[in-house]
Parts: C-alpha cells; structure tokens; sequence
C-alpha cells in the first residue's frame, strides 16, 4: 500500500490497514467487537500509538478505535481533505508604502500537519491577503520564505542569510520590513540584527503570534496587523519585535530589539521590554512612541550589514555548586568566548576562579551578565567582583544575557583581538548598554496588592 | 393576495391557513401530517472538585458585576480540518463584535482566558461521562481525541469548545418506544452573557471550563411532549449516578426540529424541560409558514436568482422620534421588496410575523438594536408608506420597510434584509434559535456544521483502558427502566415518580422498603409527596431519612410518625431524636387508652346537632383519634377498634 494511504500508521495498525485493504481519507464502516463505527480514516500522528486508528465521523469528531476489536471493514467512498486557505492576489495600490515579510517559519499562518499533529506553517501574500484581508488597507505586501523552521532551530546561518536579505531589500527601495518568526527564539534573532544591521534607514519589525493562527481568538492576524503598520508608517528605523502589550486585543509594543525578552511561556503579551520603557504602542490607527531617542527614518539607503557570527562562544548560567571542570571542559572543547550570567550585581563563587584564570590564560574571552535580567553589572561593590575582574571577567553593563552572548559571537566573528573585540562588546550599538536606568524600567507589579486590583479592575489587561 | 389591502388581517388569514392551533388542540395525527421530527442534545454538568482542563474549582458563581480584571478579544474563522470555513464564523466575523471577558481570581486562571495551554483532562469527569454512556448502553470508543469545536460568538475565550466523544450509539428505552442515541460527549462549559448590546457583548468566566456531558439522539422523537418525556428520561439517567451539579443552568437542552421539506432547526439554551413541548410545537409551525411563503414567492417570482431589493437613503431628521421609538438614528434606509406584499406580515409563530424574523437578524448580525425597522404592513401612525413608495418607485405586489441605525452597519443591515429574502425563497434558512419563556423563539445564529470541527493540537489523544470501563460497569446504578418498571410494581403514584428519579432518590426509597420495612406506597408518598413539599423540591442529603425511621423502628414506635416528624426534622436537621418527637407533639398512649376514650366521645356526638348515623359518629371519632393514634397505633387499627365501639 502506497505511503499516503497510510500516513502516520506503524506497526499493528498499520498491519490492520493492510490486512483489511483499507487506508487513510477512505470512508468506511468499521465492525467491531463493540459495534459499528462509521467514518472517515485520518492520517495519524507519528507521536501517538499503533494501537488505535482516527476516525472522523459525520459529525465532524474524532474517535480512536481499537484495532484489536475490529472485525470487519467496508470501504464506502474517499474524501481528502485540502487544506488550502483561500488565495486572493494581494491587491497593489501605488499611494500605499511598500512592505516586505521576509518568512523564517514559526505560528504567523499556519496549517495541521498530521505527521506531527501540531501546526506547520503557511506563506503567502495571497493566502494572508485571504486570512487577513486588512493588510491590503496598510500596505502593498510582498514575501519572501528565507526558510520554515520553528523558531528553535534558528542559527547562525539562518541569521546570515537574513541580514543580507534585509541589506537586499533596503537597496531596493522597500519602505519597511516585517520579519515573521517564531515567538521562542524571537529575541535572540532581534539583537543580533540589531548588530548585524546597523544604521537602517526603515524599520524592521519582527512579528510572531502566541496562539496559532488556526483559532479564531489567534494574536495572529492583529500582530500582523501592528507589524505591517509598523513597517509602513513609523518613523522609527529600528529593529524591533511587534508584539501584544496585553493580553487583550487592544495594542501591540514596539520593543528594541537588544531589550526585549520572552517572559511568559504562553501568554499573548509575553514579550516584554527589560530595564528600560518599549519604543512605542502600535494600533490599526498607527505608531505612537513612547520616546524620542530612537533612530529615525531616512530616505538614504546607506544601511551598514555586517553578518559575522563565531559559533565558538557559549553561555553559563552560574548556579551555587557549580563545578569548576564546568568551564575547563568549555576551554577544552575550543570556545572562544564565554557569557556568565551570575547571581546578583554579576558573582559566582570562589571553586570556580582557578578555572577562569585558566581560562582567560588560554585567550578566552569572558563576559559577566546578570541572572536578575533587570539591573547593571556591578563588581566593585563587593571583593568578590573585584576579585573575578582581576581574573579577566569584563562585567558587560546591563547588556541582557542572551543579548551579550551574540553580540559575543558577533564580535569575535570579526576578530580574534581580544582588546577590540572588548571595545565593540562596551560600545553601545543600539540599547543593548544604555546610559542610565529609568525608574519605570522595572515594573513587575504584585497581584493582590489593593492598588493594582483596582488597575486590573479598570485597565484591560 | 386579495388580503393585501388589508394587512392587519393577513396575519389572521395566514395563521389559518398555514394550518396553525394552540399545542393543547393539536392531535398526533396533526404531527404526522406535519412530518414533525425532534432530536435532543442535552447537557449536564458534573459535580467535580476542579474544571475540565485546568485546576480552577468548580461551580463556584459570581453576579456579573463582581469581577476582578477585564479583557478584550476578537474572533476571526479560521480553516477547518478538512480546509473549509464554516458558514456561522463567516457570521460572526461581519458582526464585528467587541468581546469583554470578566474574570474574578479565584474561578478563573489564565487557561480560561486562553493564555496557557489545557492541562490533562479531569479523571475524575472522565469516569462519571464513561458512565453515563455505559448506563445509555453506547459503544465507548477505544481512544478519546480532544476536538476543537469553533463558537466564534465568544462564549469561548479560545473561539473553541474543548470536546471529545467518548461512547455512541446509545438508546434511551422509553415505555413505548426505543429512542436512538448518537453519541455522548465530554466538553468544558462555556461562559455565562452578561449582556449584548450593538458591537459590545460581555461575559462572566465563572462557569467557563466546567465540565459537562452532552447526550445527542437522532432525531426520533415525533411529537412535542414525547420529546420533552426522553428528555425527562435523560435527566433521570444523568440523575441517577448521584455525579451531576444541579441547579439553575447544570441542565441545558439544545433541541432539534423539523418538518417534511423544512431544515433542521436548532433551538439552544432550553433551562426547562416543560418548555419543550410549546418551543417544538411552535417551531413546526413556524417552519411550515415559511414553506407556505416560499411556495407563494414562487409564484410571484419564478426565478428567485433575479430577485434583488433597492434601497434608497432618507435623511432621518425629517422625521420624528416617535417614528424610531428613541433618539434620531444617525441613518434612515428606505427598502422595497419586490414581490413581498402580504408576506412581511405573514403569520410565522404566536405574536410574529416574517419581518420579525428580517428584524432579529438586523440585531444579530448588523448589531442594531431593536426597534431598527418598521414596514408598510403594520399599523403605524408616524410614516407615509405612499411618500415611501413614491421614492422608491414600487409596484403594487412590493412591500417596504425602513430599516435605521448607526451609519457604519447599515451596509450590513441592507446585505441582511437581502440574504433573508432571498432565503425565504429556499424555505427554512439554517438557524440556531434563541427559546423564549412564552415558547417562542428569535434567530441566534447560522446552524454550524460539521466544518467547524478541528483536532485539538495542544493535547495527545487519551487511550481509554478496558479494565478501567468494566470497574465503572461493575459500579453502575440501576437503569432508569429498572427503577420505572419496580415504582410500578410496587404500586407508588406517579406524580412521586419524576421527584423520586430527578432527585435520584430512588436507593433511598428502596432503603426504606428494604430495610426499614415501609410498605412502598407509603415510602413512596413519604419521598414523592412529604419530602418534595417540604424541601421544596431541593431534598439535599437524605441519609438523614433511614436513620429517623430506625430510631422509630427501635422505640417500637409506628411508621405513621415518620410523616409528622419530616418537617421538623427538614427544617432543623435536628438529629436528636427525643428533641424532635417532643416537638411535634407526640404523646405515648396504648391501644386500651385509646380505646377507652371512645364511649365518652360516643356520649360527646350524640349531643351535636348532626345526623347522627353510624358512619358520621364514626368518621368523627377517627378525627378525634387520629392525632393522639400517630405514632402509637395504626390508622387501620384505630379505624377497627372505633368500628367496634361504634357498633357496641
């Protein structure tokens, strides 16, 4: 029997499907010990077990039936199922900007795939014209799918290949950039564009979507929605990442790229600015920042690319109890660089010392970051600071953990020079060091507080 | 129509003639005629600790005005498994609704407002759905898959009701007829409407993700009240595992109807079981009128494909408040209907007429609220339907409405007034109805289908273990047959019979007769008659029962103090035993005590001006006795004992 016929089925119930000449989209009646079922076969999902066989019945439910149990089969019919979202040509209007979505893969319009059984992603102008006809109000759209992975196997080849289709498409006149990415990973891919692509004249907006856009209460379409607009209309020439403020479908923020985090693992407004305020708020109305100390828009194409990218660096998180082998065996195995995130104002404890003076004797390059995400580096208010400083540990700022660990790779993809690439890692580039802390750079509020159970109360949240 | 010039009598004359009676005077005969088919999907909620999918408590209510946050959501459709978009999200996606979800802390988390995925579903609702289908004698299925159903209304955070299928192929054994079941599902409940208002509808969390089960049966149910009697039949079944939450809105009955060459009709949110009968009755009738109006349609317009309607924009500050029944509308549109005189007015159900049924859909779908049109078939003081006409340039068959609103959903408006037209030359659009107390009903939604239906992706499917379902057979409580079959046997009066199975009292009143020694009628009435009085048909827990009659039982005392004691002990779940008898009043006489009291009561009716035969005396003297005989002797040996005093 043909591979389709049989999709996702192994073992016993595959042994089942053949033995009763029957196969995956066949309408059948099934005879079992228990009864009759009537319905039509599914693909099965690799994951699940050779024990049972899906069978969708008329009234559109899914039911798994024993294989055991089945006596008998009757083929009635076929009907497969075409899954296609409806394609309509993205209309062109010539007084609207011009936008570019350049995919990567990830939930933004997806589809079932019944290998897996979760969703797999869909792109094209035409089928997201047809989920989210808004977006011809916004903008005249065109795509390019760099790739489709899921936001996890984003790397440093696929971060290459991005910057330099960013660069492409600048040249070429485009007056924004929508860029759709997985949620997970989003923020790693945001700082090191913003490193790798420097001084751009339009705005480059990443975007992705919390819940799949195969639910209709899907963040999906209005995260595209605020991106596109994003791209066509703000004057902010940044990257950036396009996502919920709350959860609600009110407005979307506009975060720095070298300041934003994934802090929830399934929340609509997960991503959220770190030790500073976003650039702005987003709505289908437009843009309206939040401050003024961002780089504008600019009608030049003078945009800088620079893709380097050293795979050689790696990131500690420092636990008490740590190991000192920990780091010799990083030194052993080649990296060049190494990102801590201590504890505290930037600490980790004495064991390890020995194995970072042999590590910077051995020319690694080590950076200190904070595990508390929100707050500097600081390591002269205490000796132990001191101490690891005197080893070579370069404290790197508030510079996000993540964020140090790309721009590390980032620098040390253009040199070997340890003193330069200290200077480019200390050079402000575009927030990832920022001068000082603003007082409303911290806000985790508390529930049950009375203060803010009135906030709640009144804010949609 | 000859009748058309006289619209306030269309209503009349079409009522007679689409063949219409009041339920009570409609026959089987009429039904059959009708070719009148119902199908039930009733759904229960189960009494568990926790909801569905997350670990938030169960059934723990607020009013709509106590909450804790708020937040906004959108629905948009989306493909179904088998790549179509289903007719009711297309809907509901031109409504353009705002929906505000309410949530208080404590009976919400963030599952409820769909910011984080289900947790595995709740075992325990799980085995009280495997034994509803066991006790429906439906097929389980051998692995249950969590299906995404899609309400794109918001009743749902997601946009989808979680479901899963877990037996078919059931039957409900009536006493003359086998009913077929389809299947039983387990799904997470939906939230509570706060209110609906233009784009702004608002809903409570409270009851979103509790669990119920869902029993749908084909639609074998022939007339009005046998639908209402398999639904009773249901409830006794649910009842009878001793599992479900009870209460106002734990049992809701969405019911199916039909007529020969009309569609299956979809009426939601039945709360009780009595209103079936009018709600079905009525349905018919209002199907078989829209069959009457689309046959006359037909033979006014033989193609329907070229019927349109043209509008025209009126300036609605020429007009005055009366007109509109409130503020002036920020737009006026004058219709005309090719073709449609004497229809707008045509009878559909008790009270309405077919521009009722254009009206309801201007407010669901355009979010207008209501008034939003008047047409040229009522009486109305405040419009001249010949200026109307003149503008519209309309011929004699045509009838017109004005239809006003918000300028931003009159373009919806007009698309609706048309789509409903049109439909009405098809027959019977595909709708889910709203029931109403006086057994009517309004348009709610286009009937979903099978398209809205998608494999949950953020739950594996859960195998269902064999040894697991034969522990809950071996577990099951009586049938509801078995249990109808022995209320029969043992001679108790039916009106006892649907308290008995609704409060699922019938272990109690089998502990009774068993153990205790009542006769059954006597247990029977106790149960179907005392105890519902004085509960007020809410019982509770009536294990306090046995334990009085134990106590009786152990002082030697008579059952007939069981009857006297229930009120006091109800009311007090007093279970101090001497306290309780002492008030009521009771009193330890012998038979010989009693028995020598009635000479002197003999001497006592003689002197009373009555007639004075042997009956009377007697019947007089048992109403002296009788309260000091409770208790201590029985009614039949007190009435002998006074039968032979009498004679003496």
């Amino acid at each position: 029997m043909n591979a389709e016929k049989t999709k996702g089925y192994r073992g016993e119930a595959l042994e089942t499907l053949e033995k009763f000449a029957i196969g995956v989209w066949d309408d059948v009646i099934l005879k079992t010990m228990h009864g009759e079922f009537r319905g039509i076969i599914l693909p099965r999902s690799e994951f699940d077990d050779s024990t049972h066989l899906v069978l969708k019945l008329s009234t559109g439910y899914n039911v798994g039936i024993d294989i055991k149990k089945i006596i008998e089969a009757t083929v009635l019919g076929s009907k497969e199922a075409h899954y296609k979202i409806p394609e309509k040509e993205f209309p062109v209007s010539p007084d609207k900007p011009y936008v570019k979505l350049l995919g990567t893969g990830g939930t933004i319009a997806s589809r079932l795939d019944y290998r897996t059984g979760a969703v797999i992603p869909a792109f094209s102008p035409g089928e997201l014209y047809g989920a989210v006809p808004e977006l011809a109000d916004i903008c005249n759209l065109s795509t390019e799918k760099l790739f489709g992975v899921f936001s996890e196997n984003m790397g440093p080849h696929e971060y290459k290949t991005l910057a330099k289709a960013i660069g492409h498409e600048i040249e070429n006149g485009i007056d924004g950039i929508v860029i759709g990415h997985g949620t997970d990973t989003m923020h790693h891919t945001a700082s090191i564009l913003s490193f790798m692509v420097q001084n751009s004249p339009v705005p480059i907006v990443m975007v992705g979507s919390q819940r799949s856009s195969d639910r209709p209460s899907s963040d999906a379409a209005l995260n595209l929605i605020h991106a596109t607009t994003a791209a066509s209309t703000s004057d902010i020439a940044e990257v950036m990442v396009c996502m919920f403020g709350p959860t609600s479908d009110e407005y979307g923020l506009l975060h720095r790229g070298t300041r934003v985090r994934k802090m929830h693992s399934s929340y609509r407004s997960t991503f959220r600015t770190i030790g500073d305020i976003p650039l702005a708020t987003v709505t289908r109305e437009g843009v309206v920042p939040l401050r003024h100390d961002y780089n504008p828009r600019r009608n030049d194409r003078s945009v800088q690319i620079i893709p380097t990218f050293d795979e050689r660096v790696t990131m500690v998180y420092y636990y008490p109890n740590m190991h000192p082998d920990i780091i010799d065996a990083i030194v052993e195995k080649g990296y060049k660089g190494i990102v801590i995130a201590g504890t505290g104002l930037g600490h980790v404890n004495k064991p390890i010392y020995p194995a970072i003076e042999r590590a910077t004797a051995a020319g690694v390059a080590i950076y200190m970051t904070v595990q508390t995400l929100w707050g500097f580096v600081h390591m002269f208010v205490y000796d132990t600071g001191r101490d690891l400083m005197a080893k070579g540990i370069i404290p790197s700022e508030n510079m996000l953990p993540e964020v140090a660990y790309v721009k590390l790779a980032w620098a040390l993809g253009q040199t070997d020079d340890l003193d330069k690439v200290r200077e480019l890692m200390l050079t402000p580039i575009c927030g990832e060091i920022t001068q000082r802390e603003p007082h409303d750079g911290y806000l985790v509020f508390q529930g049950g507080m009375p203060e803010m159970a009135e906030f709640m109360k009144t804010v949609h949240k | 129509m000859s009748d058309s010039d006289n619209p306030a009598n269309v209503y009349e004359v079409t009522q007679a003639s689409v063949g219409y009676v009041p339920r009570e005077q409609a026959t089987q005969a009429l039904y059959e005629a009708l070719g009148f088919r119902c199908g039930l999907e009733v759904h229960q909620q189960l009494k568990t600790d926790k909801k569905l999918f997350c670990r938030c408590p169960a059934g723990i209510y607020q009013t709509g005005d106590n909450f804790d946050a708020q937040l906004v959501r959108h629905m948009r459709p989306t493909l179904s498994e088998l790549g179509e978009y289903d007719g009711t999200a297309l809907m509901e996606f031109k409504t353009r609704k705002n929906i505000t979800y309410r949530l208080k802390g404590e009976t919400a988390c963030t599952y409820d407002i769909d910011d984080t995925p289900p947790f595995a579903m709740n075992r325990d609702a799980l085995a009280i759905a495997t034994e509803v289908a066991l006790l429906l004698g439906a097929q389980i299925v051998g692995e249950l898959h969590i299906t995404r159903k899609q309400y794109l209304d918001g009743s749902i955070p997601t946009g989808f009701q979680r479901t899963a299928i877990v037996g078919i192929h059931g039957e409900i054994p009536l006493p003359h007829k086998t009913v077929r079941v389809l299947q039983l599902s387990i799904e997470e409940d939906s939230c509570r409407e706060v209110s609906d208002k233009g784009h702004e509808r608002v809903y409570s969390t409270d009851r979103l993700g509790m669990p119920l089960i869902e029993t749908v049966t084909y639609p074998d149910l022939l007339t009005p009240d046998e639908a209402a009697q398999a639904a009773q039949h249901i409830r006794f079944i649910n009842r009878s595992t001793g599992k479900m939450n009870t209460g106002i809105g734990a049992g809701r009955e969405d019911v199916n109807v039909s007529i020969e060459g009309g569609t299956r009709i979809e009426i939601k949110g039945v709360q009780r079981i009595r209103w079936i009968p009018e709600l079905t009755h009525n349905e018919a009738f209002r199907q078989k009128a829209l069959l009457d109006i689309r046959a006359e349609l037909h033979t006014r317009t033989p193609d329907a494909t070229q019927w349109t309607l043209q509008s025209q924009e009126l300036d609605p500050s020429t007009y005055t408040r009366d007109l509109f029944q409130g503020d002036i509308p920020e737009a006026l549109h004058a219709i005309n209907l090719p073709g449609f005189a004497g229809i707008l007015s045509f009878f559909t159900n008790p009270g309405r007429c077919f521009a009722d049924e254009i009206s309801d859909r201007i407010k669901v779908v355009a979010c207008i609220e209501k008034p939003n049109m008047l047409h040229s078939e009522e009486a109305v003081l405040h419009v001249d339907w010949t200026a109307v006409r003149n503008v519209l340039s309309c011929g004699d068959d045509d009838a017109q409405i004005l239809i006003w609103g918000p300028q931003a959903d009159i373009p919806t408006a007009i698309e609706t007034v048309e789509e409903r037209c049109q439909m009405a030359f098809e027959g019977v659009p595909n709708e889910t109805r709203k029931a109403l107390a006086d057994g009517t009903t309004i348009f709610e939604r286009v009937l979903p289908g099978p398209d809205r239906m998608y494999p949950d992706t953020d739950s594996a499917p859960i195998p269902i273990d064999d040894a697991r379902v034969e522990a809950i057979r071996a577990q099951l409580p009586p049938s509801i047959s078995h249990c109808l079959s022995q209320l029969r046997a043992w001679e108790i009066p039916q009106d006892c019979w649907p308290f008995i199975l609704k409060r699922n009292l019938f272990g109690l009143l089998k502990q009774l007769i068993d153990e205790q020694g009542l006769s059954p009628v006597r247990a029977g009435t106790l149960i179907g008659h005392t105890l519902r009085r004085i509960s007020g048909d809410q019982p509770g827990d009536c294990s306090w029962i046995p334990r009085l009659a134990r106590e009786l039982r152990s002082r030697d005392l008579s059952m007939d103090l069981l009857k006297i004691l229930l009120p006091a002990a109800f009311a007090s779940q007093e279970s101090n035993f001497e306290a309780l008898l002492k008030e009521t009043g009771y009193v330890r006489v012998s038979a010989p005590q009693l028995q020598a009291q009635i000479p002197f009561l003999k001497s006592q009716f003689i002197r009373r001006p009555r007639r004075q035969t042997n009956a009377a005396m007697r019947n007089w003297i048992m109403g002296q006795l009788r309260e000091q005989a409770l208790g201590n002797v029985s009614l039949a040996d007190l009435s002998a004992m006074i039968d032979e005093g009498v004679t003496q």
